[in-house]
């Protein structure tokens, strides 16, 4: 049965298990850091595919970074023929419910957006999980639409997007990413 | 030894018996493939730490035990969470979100307090393997009977032309699932006694 409680003996066991813990973490985090990182850049490489339409470059080769608002956004230009067909933009948020939102937007060369598609969140499941495309019809409703007369907030904050219910904070999380990624495309 | 591997399936079946472990169970079985493969996850998770608390409960202090616990079973669902982001990706994508739950479900830590801390290395080991089994098929269950009607398919082949009825494929689905489920196991376990 249990041992009886000290101080000693509580901070030594805990400490213990807590580096033991930490020592198998750090093993396994290595081991898996290579085919996460592979996983990772064919999950942006299929989102560029599908915010974007047809190309024929490789726009993972030929991204570029710019910062605003203190983060990074990833540009990836794609081209048909030689021709610009759009630019997807990785963009992100730290305002969702369960912190970061990762997106990427694709803008066709005038300037509209074509399509989104999440690359990362943690949302609540069942509500804020809704941004994603597969799991209600929120994030369709930016396609085609143009930022310049679109106004990207949810309409409690007066803009044109329709919140999902019961998950304003990560729609206006969402409208906050699209948002960044338009800035960048303006500039 | 067999004898605790099925007492984790029929007698004390976590899902249909102790009724634990419900978040998961409602949240995840949209298809008989999701609700699987969260069994299998807990499953995964059930073994590891039950045998390495069996290992340890003779040295952990009485007071400090949970947390001693829960750290325990939250490293091993942090390396599941690795191992899954490394090799199924897929599978991640549509349970990721409920595995960090698993360090918060009710079935690890009971085992834990309940067996795990008084019973030897194999014979834990064997509860966990019952348990997670038990739990598993549940969810697999539930998940083919809720994807039948709800997109007339099974492990995504499809069965019924045109689709289902969408409800069961929606959170009350799952309620009403579990419920009727859960009548006719205790109905066929009760007349087997």
């Amino acid at each position: 049965m249990a041992k009886a409680s000290t101080l000693t003996n509580m901070t030594v066991t805990l400490g213990a298990i807590a580096f033991l813990a930490s020592a198998m973490l750090s093993a396994v985090f290595v081991f898996t850091a290579e085919p996460i990182r592979k996983v990772a850049a064919a999950k942006v490489d299929r989102a560029i595919g599908d915010v974007l339409p047809p190309f024929d470059n490789s726009p993972a080769i030929e991204m570029t970074e710019t910062k605003i608002d203190g983060r990074t956004l990833r540009l990836y230009p794609a081209r048909k023929d030689s021709r610009p067909v759009g630019i997807a933009v990785e963009t992100s948020t730290g305002g969702g419910f369960g912190g970061e939102i990762r997106l990427m937007v694709g803008f066709l060369p005038d300037g509209r957006i074509y399509k989104t598609a999440v690359l990362s969140h943690a949302e609540t499941p069942g509500l804020g999980d809704k941004i994603d495309a597969r799991r209600s019809t929120f994030s369709l409703q930016f396609e085609g639409k143009d930022p310049a007369t679109f106004n990207l907030a949810v309409r409690q904050d007066g803009g044109d997007v329709d919140a999902i219910t019961a998950a304003t904070i990560s729609s206006r999380a969402f409208c906050d990413a699209v948002e960044r990624a338009k800035k960048v495309i303006r500039n | 030894m067999i004898k605790q591997i099925t007492n984790g399936i029929i007698k004390e079946n976590p899902t249909f018996v102790l009724v634990l472990g419900m978040c998961p169970t409602l949240g995840t079985t949209t298809s008989a493939l999701n609700g699987m493969g969260m069994g299998l996850a807990t499953l995964f998770v059930l073994v590891l730490s039950n045998m390495a608390i069996s290992a340890v409960a003779a040295h952990i202090p009485g007071k400090v035990r949970i947390p001693a616990y829960i750290v325990i079973i939250a490293a091993f669902v942090t390396v599941l969470q690795l191992l899954m982001q490394a090799y199924t990706p897929a599978l991640y994508e549509t349970l990721g979100l409920f595995i960090p739950l698993i360090v918060v479900n009710c079935i690890v830590l009971g085992r834990a307090e309940a067996f795990a801390a008084r019973n030897p290395l194999a014979a834990s080991a064997c509860d966990g393997l019952g348990i997670g089994l038990g739990f598993t098929l549940s969810l697999t269950l539930v998940g083919a009977v809720r994807e039948l009607l709800g997109s007339g398919a099974l492990f995504g082949l499809p069965i019924v032309a045109g689709g289902g009825i969408t409800i069961f494929v929606l959170a009350p689905g799952a309620f009403i699932v579990l419920g009727f489920l859960m009548v006719l196991f205790n109905k066929i376990s009760r007349s087997r006694q």
